[in-house]
């Protein structure tokens, strides 16, 4: 028998009359609250995690700050290319050629206001993972009708199969003494563009 | 019966830095969770989905790891299977060398400690460097980690700045111990071998059955770096993990991050399902693992111990974990988990952590996917050895509790003999064989009148 065929059998000698079925109750929420003002509660949320919010394509600039090379997908809309930086497009950059810039500019495919998660999944304007994992700063366009109260209604607005990353606020680590600290291995910056798209 | 945990515990209560570090983060990271907790007025009935989701997963896991490899490998992934650790470490180091490589970066996995990959690579002239940070301060302090989340929570800030400055070659030499500084120190001393790693090694929080995915949650980056930068990417996934569904992640990814470090979300989880044309590892390999697994799931009331999703809630309320900390445990998983699951996992080899509980039920009560640890620990101390001597016990105490006059007349024996400490309130050592007893406990003096005697004084 190989590992596969033995550990199978295994399992099926374990499980020898056990029931079959569980039934799973999902009683829990699937949305919040009508009438929650999700853009604000997202808002609230990405402060908290000392992310830096703005408001409409326009402050793409600020949120920017002192960035000059700025990477971003080859598909990113023409609109959101402010200001007096470097735009490159990624074209299958080297790693080191990405080390050397200072931001990413992305969209994103779905944000969840609850929790504070925007979520890429290698959709329109998000580009490769590396390139908004490299860079020190992230910035990243959330249009409004992307921002969602609840997980649960975030999910089926996914790729399932493509590469996903969920972000909830800059790099972060709580090993030292269990307390939060930012910036570790990640983006260290993080800002957040909400828009009408 | 082994007596390892008694023995190291005593040790780590004698040490006053270790419990207060212990008591000083438990503490932080129990208001936490309760807090973000409280803030989901459905976190039972999530609690009651997480649980069921898990018990059905383990009636069908032959079906849905078939699934899983059918829709893994669809998608691009090579899926290998492991009996056991041994298997398991031998299957990484192959595919390793096969990519030409001599090191591999990893992303914190309790399943590659569980088999002591990096010991495994180590005697193989490979080299396995940790990346998440608390792993990184446990292996440059050649030590072992003590918590499932926080490997190095027995380290204060002050102790972590030491460890960087006497071993990590680049560390600053005006490191401080701001834990700011701490984690920048980290960063810089990673970076290069993050972006010129050609292997990485994970384990995964989930597998999905549905789409042949697997999920990572972490806070760093370090896991991001892991799982994209390298071209081969090796994961390493207990059969126990898998999820039927992509949907089922609307349940575990409100209850992960906030039962574990207690935040609404962790900064970043990543899911990938096999590879992906010009966006990460070429290479993407996943090793299904057993290693005693399927051992636990036939243990009708011990399998709940597979629906652990490895959040550590239960080590943070645990109130014999805040003292005695996890190296005491002697094993990988410490704390509740680790005294219902290490014992299943290596049979005969942990017989004495289900008594390392005082069966609170504080375990229960947090974990987020509802097993019943104190249920476990009573069912595993049952059939469990028992040595001769608490059998003799044992059968003294069943001898003398059937026959009241013998029962009061013992009890009154114990208030004489125990008069020396009745001001004291406790006896601390008794010559053996009652030295069994309070080897690990203080043993309480009897009252100076007995319940019975009280009564028939007031009964009128």
């Amino acid at each position: 028998m190989n590992a596969k065929e033995e550990i199978l059998a295994r399992i099926g000698r374990a499980l020898d009359g056990t029931e079959e079925t569980v039934e799973v109750p999902r009683r829990y929420r699937r949305s919040l609250d009508e009438g929650t003002d999700v853009v604000e509660l997202l808002i609230d949320r990405l402060v908290d995690y000392k992310a830096n919010v703005h408001h409409g394509l326009e402050s793409i600039e600020a949120a920017l700050g002192e960035a000059k090379k700025v990477v971003v997908p080859a598909d990113l809309p023409a609109g959101w290319r402010r200001g007096g930086a470097e735009y490159i497009e990624d074209d299958a950059l080297a790693t080191d050629e990405l080390d050397g810039m200072d931001a990413v500019l992305t969209g994103c495919a779905a944000a969840v206001a609850v929790s504070g998660t925007i979520m890429l999944d290698a959709g329109p304007a998000q580009g490769r993972r590396a390139i908004t994992l490299v860079p020190d700063h992230h910035v990243v366009v959330v249009g409004r009708d992307q921002i969602v109260g609840h997980l649960a209604q975030a999910l089926p607005r996914l790729s399932r199969t493509d590469p996903q990353t969920w972000i909830s606020g800059p790099s972060a680590t709580s090993d030292i003494e269990l307390q939060r600290v930012e910036g570790v291995h990640g983006p260290r910056r993080l800002d957040v563009v909400i828009a009408d798209l | 019966m082994s007596t390892a945990f008694p023995k190291a515990a005593k040790v780590a209560l004698g040490m006053p830095q270790l419990r207060s570090n212990l008591a000083h983060a438990t503490g932080t990271i129990r208001g936490k969770r309760a807090a973000v907790a409280a803030e989901l007025d459905d976190w039972e009935q999530l609690r009651d989905a997480a649980s069921a989701v898990k018990a059905d997963v383990q009636r069908h896991l032959p079906e849905l790891l078939e699934t899983f490899e059918r829709n893994a490998i669809e998608a691009g992934a090579k899926v290998h299977w492991a009996r056991d650790g041994a298997e398991a470490n031998r299957i990484a180091a192959r595919i390793t060398r096969e990519a030409g490589a001599d090191e591999v970066v990893k992303v914190k996995s309790m399943a590659t400690q569980e088999i002591e990959l990096n010991e495994h690579f180590e005697a193989e002239g490979l080299a396995a460097w940790e990346t998440d940070l608390a792993e990184l301060i446990v292996q440059l302090a050649e030590d072992r980690p003590s918590h499932i989340l926080v490997p190095a929570i027995h380290y204060n800030r002050t102790e972590i700045r030491d460890i960087f400055k006497g071993r990590m070659k680049d560390a600053p030499a005006d490191l401080t111990d701001d834990p700011a500084a701490l984690a920048e120190a980290a960063r810089r001393h990673l970076r290069r071998r993050f972006l010129s790693a050609k292997v990485a090694v994970s384990g995964a929080n989930f597998a999905i059955a549905e789409t042949g995915s697997l999920v990572v949650v972490e806070s760093e980056g370090n896991g991001r770096m892991c799982l994209t930068m390298p071209e081969t990417l090796i994961s390493i996934v207990g059969v126990e993990k898998l999820l039927p569904s992509f949907d089922d992640l609307e349940v575990f990814m409100q209850l992960l991050p906030r039962s574990s470090t207690g935040e609404r979300m962790n900064p970043y989880s990543s899911i990938w399902t096999g590879r992906a044309e010009g966006d990460g590892p070429k290479d993407v390999h996943i090793i299904l693992l057993d290693n005693g697994r399927t051992d636990v799931l036939a243990d009708e009331v011990g399998r709940q111990a597979l629906s652990c999703i490895r959040c550590s809630a239960c080590l943070n309320v645990c109130p014999v974990y805040e003292r005695t900390g996890g190296h005491a445990y002697g094993h990988v998983y410490p704390g509740p988990i680790g005294a219902i699951l290490a014992p299943q996992l290596e049979p005969g080899r942990h017989d004495d952590l289900p008594y390392a509980s005082s069966l609170c039920g504080a375990c229960y009560e947090v974990c987020p996917v509802k097993i019943n640890i104190p249920e476990v620990l009573v069912h595993l101390r049952q059939t469990g050895p028992h040595g001769a001597g608490e059998k003799a016990a044992m059968g003294a105490a069943q001898a003398v509790m059937a026959r009241p006059g013998l029962w009061r007349a013992a009890l009154r024996a114990a208030r004489f003999f125990s008069r020396p400490w009745r001001r004291r309130g406790y006896v601390r050592r008794l010559p053996f064989p009652g030295s069994k007893w309070t080897v690990s406990r203080d043993l309480g003096v009897p009252p100076k009148e007995s319940f019975r005697d009280w009564w028939k004084e007031h009964e009128r």
